[in-house]
């Protein structure tokens, strides 16, 4: 290392070092086999470490290694925080075992919960650290005020199990829903803005939930690039179809069978001619089967609301006078639906004979209608109910004022004070709180649907399972391949039910903070309790259709489902009055007033003008245009690109053809004009053949000489009328003596054989290139 | 070193030692700093879980060999591994999983190539008419240049636009 060097020497080293650097950083992903990437580690390594001290000069010198010193450090933590993050990924080892019994879609369904999993935690550790935590902490206690204990009449039945099971009681007075909250502004030593926080949490967990699922789509439609292209179906399904994670005997046995049916499926339809006989009475079967659909949707909405409006009628007569099965009618019959209605889908479905991957997507979209028609029924019912409380509020509120004054016992006259008299909070009337109401609703029917597919699991799955096994001994015909057999994992009802579950979450959170803490220990159960279900008594899928290509089919209905959920809530939120003793938004006409109080109070005065300013519909409404015009240019240049795509791989295709021909006439005239000697040197250059990177110009001569004889005969004889000399008689070739050496060229030569061959003249095996025989042996 | 080279953390290389030596306890030291050259044969590496199923075992072992046959060394083990794990790029993947479906070694997949394929596949259950037609076929869609083989530049094509490659051709350890 000379200490003094010129500055463009300097330069290069310096230019050197980043390379040497950049190939350490790449060497991962470079195909070359083990001992030579560690060889040029080990080089890279020792080149940079030599040549980095000299790159710094003087004091410069020192601040340089202290710079490379901390980069290295920091390069060191970034990797063991890596190392850190796969290693906290939870339950890596039980989805490995299902994709190794299972496939990787069966498996696709566990990833998708496990990352379920992870949003329902963010949204978990938000609403718990900033709303139920303070409260429970900085706010006022329990008993301390009406909305925040439990009213004198109910306190009997309170701690009851039966009560507690439907949310009620003890759990109905708690941090778990919104009526406990208190709407005092500031609370605690740190002066923590409560109804601020919870607002705002509300409004966080849904714009959190909106930017989690469009990344995910985006990245997946990257990988994709663009996979609408129908064209590569054999090559495919030859060169992916294979599953590498398959590692159990029957699975591979099963994955045998399914690629082998696809095949045959797969040469059937290319070799059926395109027609369909009986078009009409296929079309009107279609429709038939279209309008049962309908009407089912249509019976079980009509279903859902009668219900419901029964159990309001219940409820003003009082829950205790009913049975079990009539409290609980609402999410009974909910379940129930879930249940049955896919399965009709399934037996109507059969009359369309459509293409499997198609059906399944109708099947899909039926079941999400049907998903969709019953919560939105509920919701309305919902809404009604909200109706008669607010104004049952308005009753409720004169009969306070009644109730207060009797306290007094008219001791008093109508403009004096007199000592606040201290009522017990439990004794004091209090309003119906609808908000509360809701989120009890909500959380009532996430518990029955969990029960409800807890329950399905085990009856519909191990039970099923179990009678098989052991009902197969004595049994007249073999249970296990005949009718009922074991069930399959039904992948796409599984995850339609996951994104429903969590579409229930976004839409009650607002409402009863606990439900993401509840919806995490669901989901954890679940893993659990469906990873054994799967292993235990499940089968490998015959045959395997995915929903679509990708999978941006589930994220899509998620995003619909995120959507839909939030629209109510949003209504509630803006139109809806809250209730006037409960709550944190209590004493307020409209929940959003928080807002604008926080910016009164909290914020310097200009602040609040600037904001008054930028939400002043005059410039609300040419923004929301702009942004309608800028998503249409984006979606028709989008467009012009994917057109322009189409024509370059149309364009490529010709162009490679044309490169083709052009190519083999050059052969030919090198053949036809110079001699044998640069002949033999073009071959012997031009026959070596090392990587498979793709190919330059000159190894692409290489290319069109290497391969099937037939090939360049036929291209010899069709297209080009210098035909090389007619061939010899087959005696000379035996003859050919310095031909049986292979010293001069390195391949293996192709001896005429005994047979007799149809080719027109004999070529070498290796390249092709019949040039070595011909021009030893040139005709007289 | 080896975590520069590969796609695993230290970790995890540790573990895939583990595994080495399970296969062949007494062949393969528990101790590698001297860096002894042990090979394991081809039968033994297609003997573990995760390939043992694997129509292509034999290809993809022997494709990491620097032989060739199929016998590797606890390098060639680790490379494998790392090439064919979830966090391998696109790019490499299709590098070598054009090696393995090259079953002469020509660097073309040629009609006997995509027909063993094919055979392999499905176990030998389509008729001879049918397996020519799929090749066919398949040749038609994926062949560009049309030299009726398909080329590096080819594959690539075709592969990049699948949408099941990376899913399915992947190796968990």
């Amino acid at each position: 290392k000379p200490e003094v060097l010129s500055p463009e020497e300097l330069e290069k080293l310096k230019e050197e070092v980043d390379e040497r650097k950049k190939l350490i950083s790449t060497l991962r992903g470079k195909p070359w086999p083990m001992r030579k990437k560690l060889l040029t580690l080990r080089e890279s390594h020792e080149f940079v470490e030599k040549y980095e001290g000299a790159l710094g000069k003087g004091k410069s010198r020192k601040l340089y290694a202290y710079k490379v010193m901390m980069l290295k450090k920091w390069m060191k933590f970034q990797r063991d925080f890596e190392n850190f993050k796969t290693a906290c990924v939870p339950w890596e080892m039980k989805i490995k075992e299902i994709e190794s019994h299972f496939g990787s879609s069966v498996a696709s369904y566990f990833i998708f919960l496990r990352w379920m999993y992870g949003i329902n935690m963010i949204l978990f550790g938000l609403t718990f650290g900033l709303v139920m935590v303070p409260e429970a902490l900085m706010g006022r206690p329990y008993g301390s005020m009406p909305r925040k204990t439990v009213p004198r009449a109910d306190e009997a039945n309170a701690m009851d199990f039966a009560v507690l099971w439907d949310f009620g009681g003890y759990a109905q007075y708690s941090v778990l829903f919104y009526g406990y909250y208190n709407s005092q502004r500031a609370i605690g030593w740190l002066k923590f803005r409560m109804p601020l926080s919870y607002f705002l949490v509300g409004v966080g967990t849904v714009a959190y939930s909106y930017m989690v699922v469009i990344r995910t789509m985006a990245r997946n439609a990257n990988e994709d690039g663009g996979g609408d292209n129908n064209s590569f179906n054999f090559s495919w399904k030859m060169f992916t179809s294979w599953d590498y994670l398959i590692g159990n005997p029957e699975t591979a046995d099963n994955k045998f069978a399914s690629i082998t049916t696809s095949f045959k499926e797969a040469i059937l339809e290319e070799q059926e001619s395109r027609k369909d006989d009986n078009i009409h009475l296929t079309r009107f079967l279609r429709v038939l089967a279209n309008f049962l659909v309908l009407c089912c949707l249509a019976g079980s909405g009509y279903l859902i609301y009668f219900v419901v409006r029964r159990s309001q009628k219940f409820a003003l007569e009082g829950l205790e006078s009913h049975s079990w099965w009539e409290r609980n009618e609402v999410n009974m019959v909910m379940s129930l639906l879930g249940m049955f209605c896919p399965m009709l889908f399934d037996v109507i479905s059969a009359l369309e004979n459509y293409h499997p991957r198609i059906a399944l997507q109708w099947q899909l979209g039926r079941i999400f209608a049907l998903f969709l028609g019953n919560l939105y029924t509920f919701i309305i019912a919902l809404m009604d109910e909200i109706n008669l409380k607010v104004n049952l509020e308005e009753v409720l509120k004169l009969n306070m004022t009644i109730w207060e004054a009797s306290l007094y016992n008219g001791t008093l006259g109508a403009n004096s004070t007199a000592p606040p008299i201290t009522v017990h909070p439990a004794d004091i009337p209090r309003g119906p709180c609808w908000e509360t109401m809701v989120g009890q609703e909500f959380v009532r029917l996430i518990v029955s649907d969990t029960m409800t597919t807890y329950i399905t699991l085990l009856i519909g799955d191990f039970l099923r399972a179990v009678l098989v096994r052991f009902l197969n001994y004595c049994w007249c015909w073999d249970l296990e391949a005949g009718f009922p057999s074991y069930s399959e994992f039904d992948v796409s009802g599984n995850v339609l039910g996951l994104i429903f579950n969590q579409g229930m979450i976004w839409m009650g959170a607002f409402y009863a903070p606990c439900l993401p803490a509840l919806n995490v220990l669901r989901l954890h159960v679940s893993m659990y309790l469906q990873c054994w279900a799967v292993m235990c008594c499940n089968v490998p899928q015959e045959r395997v259709f995915k929903a679509s290509g990708s999978n941006n089919f589930y994220m899509a209905m998620l995003l619909v489902i995120l959507f839909l959920s939030t629209l109510p809530a949003i209504y509630t939120i803006v139109t809806i009055p809250p209730s006037f003793d409960c709550g944190p938004f209590s004493g307020k006409s409209r929940m959003f007033d928080v807002i604008q109080e926080t910016l009164e109070s909290d914020f310097p005065a200009w602040f609040g003008k600037v904001f008054s300013y930028a939400s002043n519909p005059g410039l609300v409404l040419p923004f929301l245009l702009l942004m309608v015009l800028a998503i249409y240019y984006l979606q028709s240049t989008s467009k012009s690109y994917k057109q322009a795509n189409l024509e370059l791989k149309k364009k490529l295709q010709t162009v490679s053809r044309t490169i083709n021909k052009v190519l083999t006439l050059i052969q030919y005239l090198l053949y036809s004009l110079c001699g044998t000697l640069s002949e033999n040197l073009i071959c012997t250059k031009l026959c070596d053949h090392t990587s498979p990177l793709p190919l330059s110009l000159s190894k692409k001569i290489e290319k069109r000489r290497v391969g099937n004889t037939e090939h360049i005969k036929e291209r010899a004889t069709i297209k080009f009328p210098l035909l090389p000399p007619a061939p010899r008689p087959r005696g000379a070739t035996e003859s050919l003596g310095p031909y049986q050496v292979t010293s001069g060229n390195q391949h293996p030569v192709f001896r005429g054989s005994q047979t007799p061959r149809d080719t027109e003249y004999d070529c070498c095996h290796r390249c092709g290139n019949g040039k070595h025989f011909i021009d030893r042996h040139r005709p007289p | 070193m080896l975590h520069d080279c590969t796609f695993f953390t230290r970790k995890e290389i540790l573990q895939l030692h583990g595994r080495f030596h399970e296969l062949a306890p007494h062949l393969v030291p528990l101790d590698y700093t001297n860096q002894p050259d042990i090979r394991l044969p081809l039968a033994l590496i297609v003997s573990m879980p995760e390939l043992k199923e694997n129509p292509f075992r034999n290809r993809i072992v022997e494709v990491f060999s620097e032989d060739g046959q199929g016998n590797l060394s606890f390098n060639d083990f680790v490379d494998m591994f790392s090439a064919l794990c979830e966090t391998a790029p696109r790019e490499l993947k299709t590098i070598y999983a054009f090696k393995i479906y090259d079953f002469n070694v020509d660097n073309f997949l040629c009609k006997e190539d995509l027909e063993k394929t094919l055979n392999r596949l499905t176990k030998g259950e389509l008729t001879p008419e049918e397996v020519n037609l799929v090749c066919t076929k398949a040749m038609e869609e994926a062949d560009l240049d049309g030299d009726s083989k398909l080329s590096f530049s080819d594959f690539e094509n075709m592969i990049s636009k699948a949408p099941d490659f990376l899913s399915t051709f992947h190796l968990r350890i």
